[in-house]
C-alpha cells in the first residue's frame, strides 16, 4: 500500500502562487465575492501562510510558507468527525465524504493548522468558471467542510487507466495539480514508502522540518530550508 | 362543579391557571413576535447559508455555540435545588423545586437546539444516528443531554402528578388532560409510597446524569488542541458554572412569579437568603476555578497559549472579559456578603449580573481560542450578524413564554408538598433531631 507524501522545497519557493491557482481551479473551489471575503470566508485549500520576515522596513522580504492539508498521519480532524465525513485512507490520504458532512466545523476547530475550508454560502460564480468546471471534482453544496485532498480524483482516474491497460500505478500515473503546475519544481510528490521515490530521498534532507511536529500529528508533507549563510 | 366556590387554603397557588390578566395576553404577543422573527432568521439561514451569521475563518463557532453552552447550563438549576435539597432533605426547598424543574425542561429544549440551528447541514442530522461515531465528543454529548432531558422530564412529571390530581378533582376546564395525565392517583398510602419510592430513585439517578452532561459539554473543547482549550479544568470548571448561572436563573425566575402572582407568603425572605448564600458560595468557587486556570496558563508562559490569554487579558477581548469577571465575582460578592445590600432586590441584581457574567464567560471561552490560532495566521475577528442576535432574543423569548404556557397548566408551586410541609415536616424534622442530640443527661448524684 503506498503511502502518499509531499516535499516542498522552500529554498526553491519563489512564492508565485501558481500552485495555490492551480489547486482552485482543479478542484471547482469557489470564488468567494469580495464582500465575504473581506469577511473572512475565502475558500482556498492551498494558502501562503507568512513564516518569517528578513530584512527591515521598506526593504522587507516575508518568507512564506505554502500550506495546504499537512495530510496527517494521526489527523486530529478525523477524531472528532461525529458523523465520520473525514476520515484517513489506506493510502494516508485524509479524505472528505462531501454528502456526508453535517457542517458542524467540529474538524476545523481541531486542526491546529487551519487547514480546512467552510461553505459558508454559495456566491454566484461567474458564467465563465462554470464553464470550465473540473468534471471529475465534485462542487460542494453550501453548508459542508472542504479540504486538500491530494487531488484525490486524479489518483482515481490513474487507477482506472493503469488497470485498462493491464499494468500497475507508476510514480508518474499521478500527481496532484499543485505539484505538476510549480514553475520552480518545489513540490515533490510521491510514495514516501517507496525507497526509489524522490519524496523518500528528500525527507531524509538534512533540510526537513514539518510543521508543528511536537503536536505528535504526524503530517506527511515535508519542508526542506536551509538558511543562506 | 365552580371552581371559584371551592376556597383552598393555598388558593393562591391555584389562581394563576384560572385567571389571565391583560398583562398576560400583552407579554405573550410581544415574546411571540420576538420569537417568530428569530424563526423567520433561521429560515434566512436555511436558504442563505451560514454565511448570515458573523462567523468565519478562523473563528467557525460563536453565538449559537456559546448559547448551547448556557442554555444547558442554566439546566443545573432544577437538579441543584430539586435534587441535591431534596435529597439532604432540607425543608426549605418546598415551594421552589416545581420552578426549578420546569426551567430544567425549558432550557434543555432550547439548548439542545442550538448546536442543529448551528449545523451546516441539518437536513442530514439524521447521519449522527445512522453513521456515528462514539469516538467524537459530539456523540457523548448527544447522548448525555437526552438521557438528562428524558430523567429531568420525568423527575418533573412524577412530583407533578399529585398536583394533576388536585386539579382535576376541581373541575373546570382541561379536565380531561388532568384525569389522563393524573394517572388515576387518588392519594391512597399505597400510591403515595410508590410515587415516593419513584420520586427517590430518580433524585438520585438525575445528579449524576446531569453533572455528566455538562463535563461531556466542556469536553467539546477540552478534547481539541486549541490553546485555551486543552484544559483538565474544563469538566469541574463547566459543572460549577452551570450550577452558579443556574441558582441565578433560578432566583430571577422566583422572584418575577412571587411579584406576578403575589407568591410572597410562600416564597419568603428567607429562600432567597438561603439561595443568595449558595450563589455567594458558588461566585467564589467560580473565581478560584478561573484564577486557577489563568494563573496556571500564565506560569507556563506557552506561547500559543500566552497569545490567547493576552487577547483575553488586555487584547481585543478586555472589555468583555472584565466585564465578565465584574459580573461574576465583584457583584455578587459585593451584594451578597453584605446584610444591607442582601434584600431582594439586591440579590435580584446580583443575580442578573450572574446571567449576563455567564454568558460572557461562554463567550470568553469559545471565541479567543478561535480568533488566535496555532500557525500565524492573522488573529480572528467575530462580529455577531442580526440572525445571531435575533436568534438569541428568540430563545430567551422561547424561554419565558414556556414558562408562561407552564403556568397556565399546572401550578408554578408544587401544593402537595406545601401541604405535606404544613402537616408533616415539623413532625418530622423534630423527630430527626432527636437522633442526633444526645439523650436526656442523668442527674449525677453528688457523692458527699
Amino acid at each position: 500500500m503506498p503511502k502518499y507524501g509531499m516535499v516542498i522545497d522552500l529554498n526553491k519557493c519563489t512564492q508565485c502562487e501558481a500552485c495555490i491557482t492551480a489547486c482552485k481551479l482543479e478542484n471547482n473551489v469557489q470564488i468567494v465575492s469580495k464582500e465575504n471575503a473581506a469577511l473572512g470566508r475565502a475558500m482556498f485549500w492551498m494558502k501562503l501562510l507568512d513564516s518569517n520576515f528578513e530584512g527591515a522596513y521598506p526593504d522587507i522580504r516575508p518568507t512564506k510558507i505554502p500550506m495546504l492539508c499537512l495530510q496527517c498521519d494521526e489527523p486530529p480532524c478525523t477524531k472528532v468527525c461525529p458523523v465520520r465525513a473525514t476520515y484517513k485512507r489506506d493510502d494516508g490520504i485524509v479524505a472528505q465524504i462531501y454528502p456526508q458532512c453535517i457542517g458542524c466545523r467540529y474538524c476545523m476547530a481541531n486542526c491546529p493548522y487551519s487547514a480546512k475550508t467552510f461553505n459558508w454560502l454559495k456566491d454566484e460564480q461567474q458564467i465563465e468558471n462554470e464553464k470550465c468546471y473540473n468534471t471529475d471534482v465534485s462542487v460542494r453544496p453550501k453548508g459542508v467542510v472542504e479540504k486538500c485532498t491530494f487531488c484525490i480524483h486524479r489518483l482515481q482516474a490513474a487507477r482506472e487507466k493503469a488497470k485498462s491497460e493491464h499494468r500497475k500505478l507508476q510514480e508518474s500515473d499521478y500527481i496532484p495539480a499543485c505539484a505538476e503546475v510549480c514553475a520552480a519544481h518545489a513540490i515533490y510528490f510521491g510514495d514516501l514508502d517507496d525507497p526509489h521515490s524522490q519524496v523518500f530521498k528528500l525527507i531524509n534532507d538534512y533540510r526537513k522540518f514539518t510543521l508543528q511536529e511536537e503536536l505528535g500529528t504526524k503530517p506527511k508533507v515535508y519542508y526542506l530550508s536551509a538558511k543562506a549563510e | 362543579m365552580d371552581n371559584h366556590q371551592i376556597l383552598d387554603e393555598d388558593e393562591i397557588l391555584f389562581r394563576p391557571i384560572y385567571q389571565t390578566g391583560k398583562g398576560f395576553y400583552v407579554l405573550a404577543a410581544a415574546l411571540l413576535t420576538v420569537f417568530m422573527f428569530g424563526v423567520v432568521m433561521y429560515i434566512r439561514q436555511l436558504i442563505f447559508g451560514l454565511g448570515v451569521t458573523g462567523m468565519n475563518e478562523p473563528v467557525t463557532w460563536g453565538f449559537y455555540i456559546i448559547s448551547f453552552v448556557f442554555f444547558i447550563g442554566i439546566s443545573h438549576a432544577g437538579t441543584l435545588i430539586s435534587a441535591i435539597l431534596r435529597l439532604s432533605k432540607a425543608e426549605w426547598r418546598r415551594p421552589i423545586t416545581r420552578m426549578a424543574e420546569v426551567i430544567t425542561g425549558i432550557v434543555l429544549l432550547i439548548g439542545g437546539l442550538h448546536p442543529i440551528i448551528d449545523l451546516g447541514r441539518p437536513d442530514r442530522i439524521l447521519n449522527i444516528f445512522e453513521r456515528g461515531r462514539l469516538q467524537s465528543p459530539l456523540l457523548w454529548d448527544l447522548t448525555s443531554i437526552t438521557a438528562y432531558f428524558t430523567a429531568s422530564t420525568i423527575y418533573l412529571y412524577l412530583p407533578l402528578i399529585p398536583d394533576i390530581a388536585l386539579l382535576r378533582d376541581r373541575g373546570g376546564r382541561f379536565n380531561k388532560l388532568y384525569t389522563i395525565l393524573s394517572w388515576g392517583y387518588e392519594g391512597t398510602e399505597r400510591q403515595k409510597h410508590v410515587l415516593e419510592r419513584a420520586i427517590n430513585i430518580l433524585m438520585i439517578m438525575v445528579i449524576p446524569i446531569a453533572i455528566s452532561v455538562h463535563t461531556v459539554i466542556s469536553w467539546i473543547f477540552s478534547m481539541t488542541l486549541q490553546p485555551g482549550w486543552h484544559s483538565t479544568i474544563f469538566g469541574p470548571y463547566f459543572v460549577v458554572g452551570a450550577i452558579f448561572s443556574g441558582i441565578a436563573a433560578l432566583i430571577i425566575v422566583m422572584i418575577a412569579f412571587r411579584k406576578t402572582f403575589h407568591f410572597d407568603d410562600y416564597l419568603k425572605k428567607i429562600h432567597f437568603n438561603y439561595l443568595g448564600t449558595l450563589l455567594l458560595v458558588m461566585s467564589l468557587l467560580w473565581f478560584y476555578f478561573t484564577f486557577a486556570e489563568y494563573l496556571t496558563t500564565f506560569y507556563g508562559h506557552e506561547p500559543p497559549e500566552m497569545r490567547v490569554f493576552l487577547y483575553k487579558f488586555t487584547g481585543g477581548y478586555s472589555p468583555f472579559f472584565w466585564l465578565m469577571v465584574f459580573c461574576n465575582f465583584i457583584v455578587p460578592v459585593v451584594f451578597l456578603s453584605n446584610k444591607k445590600l442582601k434584600t431582594i432586590p439586591g440579590i435580584l441584581v446580583a443575580s442578573i449580573a450572574v446571567v449576563i457574567g455567564m454568558w460572557l464567560e461562554r463567550l470568553i471561552i469559545v471565541v479567543p481560542s478561535l480568533a488566535n490560532p496555532r500557525l500565524p495566521f492573522p488573529t480572528g475577528i467575530y462580529i455577531p450578524s442580526l440572525t445571531e442576535i435575533s436568534l438569541l432574543a428568540a430563545a430567551i423569548a422561547a424561554f419565558i413564554l414556556g414558562f408562561m404556557v407552564f403556568s397556565k397548566l399546572f401550578p408554578l408551586i408544587s401544593i402537595w408538598e406545601i401541604k405535606v410541609g404544613r402537616e408533616e415536616s415539623v413532625r418530622i424534622v423534630s423527630e430527626r433531631l432527636n437522633e442526633y442530640l444526645p439523650s436526656k443527661g442523668h442527674i449525677r448524684k453528688q457523692i458527699v
